[in-house]
């Protein structure tokens, strides 16, 4: 019998953190934005039935990158844990922060237990409010850490870069269409710097609408809809105080 | 009974399990003990006293269907409460109007409603009409046991079907027997006088606004000639709970709108007390 190798407790763990990066920058980037009247989720996706983004319950959003079946699971662990606790207690004790911190303790679980694999996935749960300062947006990495985000979030293999963009450009308050604008000028946009054009059937794009009159306030884009608002705003969304051409590079 | 969580704040293992998009079988699986159907009742004599609600009616129109229910709930011979909610929204596309024992109802709409969400959010996609009418029959035949010591549950099902284009009306019995009604069905105590009144004044071709008003004429005598059902409040502005389902979805009409049909309707009957009348052949 052969003696195993002395493993580091730094290197196993930056050997995991890169096996999971890699599996999650495999697939394609997403953006989760605050506009006016909600929170916006916006994604290249050419698949009409497996979706990135969904309802978990009623001001509750889900967008996740990475492997499918693995944030699936994740995603339905999510519903069964906001609808069993909305029946035990009230619907208003279901809330994204209780939720991010179940998945953070989820994803943290698994990353540091030797037996499992990392999970190869990154998260963003995130709450509609009453008004844009109640909006809550969680972005969940593989890892288990939770990160509090405010007003552009990207998760995905291209994510800092797309931030970055986002981050230039995005201001409160912006409409559906500009921050709908703004979200698809950002996932366009490719590791070297070129741009490509994404057409409206491969966008998946849903939002947490804050003044829809349902309880439940999640809705997708689809179809007319969504090309009448990528029409609507013509040209490219500038930052606010100058840069106008944009170095996402940084 | 926490939610979530046994020690160490990860999801638990049956959360993550891949399995039926249920959440009954979910809480089965998982907490059993939650759900109502696994109660232990002790043994009792006689019938067991708890608040009743009572008549609940359903009218098809062409384009939709219409669900209504009176305000009463009783307890022997007392009103228990003058307006109490017995029609509930059971999704996007369909209702649900609840006679019998009021407490386990309510809490088997509660249960029915977050049945139907999950498996849409779970499947991204809704049950049929005859898929969530089977459903609340699962639910009906899980509550025999307390049915028969009294405290039966009784729904009617209502909704409007997404294929086929029109309003559909589901009635049940206390084992959980489901009967698909043509045009219009009641149920509950007074729902052999507000059956008569319905069957007079039905006609195919009713507009929604004739189809929410013959309920509440129907409502009126149900409550007219069964003392367990309640008539319109006027001096404490009570009026019966209408909802219209249509291709448009679930709408309940609002206070206003359930007042001025409920006193049109109380109006016509200061003249003729009995009502409309039909021709006699």
């Amino acid at each position: 019998m052969s003696t195993p190798f002395y493993v580091s407790p730094q290197q196993a763990m930056a050997d995991r953190a890169e096996y999971a990066r890699k599996g999650i920058a495999r697939g394609r980037s997403l953006v989760v934005l605050q506009y006016a009247d909600g929170i916006v989720f916006v994604g290249e996706n050419p698949s009409r039935a497996l979706h990135k983004f969904s309802e978990i319950y009623d001001r509750i959003g889900f967008a996740a990158a990475g492997k499918y079946n693995e944030y699936e699971n994740l995603r339905i662990g999510g519903v069964r844990y906001a609808d069993l606790r909305g029946y035990t207690y009230d619907r208003d004790d279901v809330t994204a922060r209780g939720l991010a911190n179940v998945y953070a303790q989820t994803l943290g679980t698994i990353f540091s237990s030797q037996a499992e694999k990392p999970y190869e996935v990154e998260l963003v749960v995130a709450e509609v409010g009453d008004s844009a300062d109640g909006d809550q947006i969680y972005r969940l990495p593989h890892d288990g850490s939770i990160v509090d985000e405010h007003g552009s979030v990207a998760v995905g293999g291209n994510a800092e870069q797309i931030s970055g963009y986002l981050d230039q450009r995005h201001r409160d308050g912006m409409t559906l269409a500009e921050a709908l604008k703004l979200a698809v000028q950002a996932l366009s946009r490719d590791t070297n710097g070129s741009e490509r054009e994404i057409p409206a059937e491969r966008l998946e794009v849903a939002v947490l609408d804050r003044t829809r009159p349902q309880k439940r306030k999640f809705k997708r884009i689809v179809g007319a809809r969504l090309s009448r608002l990528l029409d609507s705003v013509p040209g490219e969304v500038s930052p606010e105080d100058g840069d106008a051409d944009g170095d996402a590079d940084e | 009974m926490e939610a979530n969580t046994r020690s160490t704040g990860r999801l638990p293992a049956a959360f993550l399990t891949p399995g039926s998009s249920s959440f009954m079988d979910f809480l089965g699986e998982h907490q059993p003990e939650m759900l109502p159907g696994n109660r232990q009742l002790p043994p009792v004599q006689g019938v067991i006293e708890a608040p009743h609600g009572t008549t609940i009616v359903a009218v098809t129109f062409p384009g939709g269907v219409v669900l209504a229910g009176d305000r009463r709930a009783t307890m022997g011979n007392m009103i228990a409460q003058r307006d109490i909610e017995k029609v509930f929204p059971a999704d996007e596309y369909s209702a649900v109007g609840i006679a019998g024992t009021a407490g386990l109802a309510v809490e088997m709409v509660k249960l029915f409603q977050l049945e139907l969400e999950h498996f849409e959010k779970v499947e991204g996609a809704q049950l049929s009409l005859e898929g969530k009418a089977n459903r609340l029959s699962t639910m009906i035949r899980s509550n025999l046991g307390m049915a028969m010591q009294g405290l039966a549950v009784v729904p009617l099902f209502a909704g409007y079907d997404v294929d086929r284009g029109r309003g559909r009306i589901f009635s049940y019995d206390v084992t959980g027997g489901r009967s698909e009604e043509q045009n219009f069905a009641t149920t509950g105590s007074g729902s052999i006088f507000a059956r008569g009144a319905m069957k007079k004044l039905y006609r195919e071709d009713l507009t929604e606004e004739q189809a929410t008003t013959l309920v509440v004429q129907a409502l009126y005598d149900a409550a007219d000639d069964d003392s367990a059902t309640g008539g319109p409040d006027v001096a404490r502005r009570i009026y019966p709970i209408i909802t219209v389902i249509t291709e448009d979805g679930f709408r309940r009409l609002s206070e206003d709108e359930g007042s001025e049909l409920a006193r049109a309707v109380l109006e016509r009957r200061l003249e003729h007390p009995d009502g409309p009348r039909a021709a006699l052949l």
